[in-house]
């Protein structure tokens, strides 16, 4: 027994919910998978190849703690170009494993013990446990179906303490799809201002906006002093299995994260880094051509799901942004679990139950519109054919 | 934004059999609207036929395929117009493009055995008038054709459920 070696604050975060479905769902032969977190293509070909010809070229070696120069020049371009904000790309901006090592860097550098941070539920299942291993507590602030999903200003304030430091904010979010208009943005960043809270800001999905302005919170005035912005490849690139993303932050705030990385990680993979800057530069040149091919491709599957889901009779908010639908499943009178085991066991589609993403979930499914149209459309006709015989 | 036109067209290159009411969905226009845009593209000759794009080789089809690269001598006033009509109105001929470069005409040519296309090399499309070369190339395998990749399984290499 050696479980007295481990740290009890560890041991009582509980593992994912998704990965507790995975171990059912990977098992399942002829099973369709609206279960997935991400893209559907492959990184566009003159990415990979560019990996490809740095490897080839010998770049084998480290790269500086924040990340290749010439990428970092590349993002700032890019978040210029695309979102008006300006940030110093030596200074101010580091290259990460993913966006989750820098949500992670961003919550151990600004908590102390017992230090409050407000977070959407339901939202993406790392927020809350990553609060906790940096000393935090999580409060979570529901959004709901009736509200789009979007967070109120009004829902911030009445979760703030005299222990709050953080809200994090993640639109468009996952598995929502749920994306703040400006006025709303606006409204709570009144709100973080009054309380002196810092803004984490994980804007991964932001490429995959199909309504409503495509806005970063830290190009709203006066909030860029108070947020890390976090972004990634991932999502807009179909990069996932690269682990590539980035943190924008004031100086100071940078210069503890990038302290944490240059110890923990090093670096973010070479390879990974000069493929990242491939997909910047070649989208900057030729109008983000691959960004705009995927998210007219994700669009019109969106509304396909959209209206198959609502055939079927569940009702389903509109998502504006990332990739998934987050339906009800509240009518049929089973719980998120039942519904997705049964639906998996009786008829090989695997959906995600919504409370794996806080218990605000409950009573709905995620169903991820990055998948074959036509796989996608023989998932419906199971779906329909389940929710028949209930 | 694209424009309706626009989205047909991508819709339809990717999957000429998406139904109408499918169409109007995507492009969140109704159907109407979809239809009559569809109709106009074809009377405008933008849409000029719907066809699968097929792997022969996995049929017991016997097909040989040819490119023949033709030098030819233009016309007065017709340029290469008139001798290419001369040549794309053969059944054989599957496509014919003008290019630029060392040759004048690229023919691609369909024919069920080796022979019966070697014959109308020799029969019918050298003995053109202003026919002054052709250098025939035969298919050996096809790896990519119209955006499709024929060789190899595509796989969806994603884990089953991911956050």
């Amino acid at each position: 027994m050696s479980n007295r070696f481990v740290s009890p604050r560890v041991a009582a975060v509980p593992p994912s919910g998704i990965r507790r479905f995975f171990d059912v769902a990977g098992t399942m032969k002829d099973a369709i998978s609206l279960g997935v977190g991400e893209p559907d293509f492959v990184t566009p070909y003159h990415i990979r190849s560019a990996a490809i010809d740095s490897l080839l070229d010998g770049e084998t070696q480290y790269t500086p703690n924040k990340g290749l120069l010439s990428l970092r020049k590349e993002i700032a371009l890019y978040l210029q170009d695309r979102f008006s904000i300006s940030y110093d790309p030596e200074k101010e901006m580091m290259v990460t494993v993913g966006a989750s090592e820098a949500i992670d860097l961003a919550l151990r550098v600004c908590l102390r013990p017992g230090d409050e941070v407000i977070l959407p539920d339901p939202g993406y299942v790392s927020y809350a446990p990553c609060v906790t291993f940096a000393g935090g507590t999580p409060v979570p602030v529901t959004t709901k179906a009736e509200n789009e999903f979007r967070l109120t200003a009004q829902e911030v304030e009445s979760a703030i303490t005299k222990k709050t430091r953080a809200l994090i904010f993640p639109y468009p979010n996952n598995p929502t799809g749920a994306v703040m208009t400006r006025e709303e943005m606006e409204k709570i960043a009144q709100v973080v201002e009054k309380h002196d809270l810092l803004v984490i800001a994980d804007e991964i999905y932001i490429e995959l906006t199909y309504e409503g302005d495509m806005l970063s919170f830290a190009s709203l005035p006066g909030m860029k002093e108070r947020t890390v912005l976090i972004n990634g490849f991932s999502k807009a690139f179909a990069m996932t299995g690269w682990r590539l993303g980035y943190a924008c932050a004031p100086e100071e705030i940078l210069y503890e994260m990038n302290k944490i990385h240059q110890y923990a990680i090093m670096c973010a993979p070479r390879q990974a880094q000069v493929a990242g800057q491939q997909a910047l530069k070649k989208n900057r040149e030729n109008g983000y051509e691959d960004v705009q091919m995927m998210h007219r491709s994700y669009d019109r599957r969106r509304r396909v799901m959209v209206d198959a889901l609502r055939k079927m009779g569940l009702s389903c908010f509109e998502p504006r942004g990332a990739f998934y639908c987050f339906p009800s499943i509240r009518e049929t009178g089973l719980t998120s679990e039942e519904f997705c085991t049964r639906l998996l066991r009786e008829q090989k589609v695997v959906c995600v139950p919504g409370d794996a993403f806080g218990p605000s979930g409950q009573g709905h499914i995620r169903c991820c519109y990055a998948t074959d149209l036509n796989r996608m459309i023989e998932a419906f006709h199971r779906m329909d054919k389940f929710i028949q015989s209930l | 934004m694209q424009s309706l036109k626009a989205q047909i067209l991508e819709i339809l290159s990717q999957d000429c059999r998406t139904p109408l009411e499918r169409v109007a969905i995507m492009t969140g226009a109704n159907l109407e609207q979809v239809a009559q845009t569809i109709d106009e593209l074809e009377r405008d000759r933008v849409i000029l036929q719907y066809s699968p794009v097929i792997n022969w080789d996995r049929t017991d089809k016997e097909r040989v395929e040819a490119m023949i690269e033709v030098k030819v001598t233009p016309q007065r006033d017709m340029g290469f117009d008139a001798i290419a009509g001369r040549i794309y109105r053969f059944e054989e001929v599957k496509s014919v493009y003008l290019m630029s470069g060392s040759y004048d005409l690229l023919v691609l040519v369909e024919a069920r055995t080796l022979k019966e296309l070697a014959l109308f090399v020799s029969e019918k499309l050298s003995p053109l008038e202003s026919v002054t070369g052709t250098s025939t190339s035969f298919v050996l395998k096809r790896y990519k054709q119209d955006g499709v990749i024929f060789v190899g399984e595509s796989t969806d290499k994603r884990m089953a459920v991911s956050p």
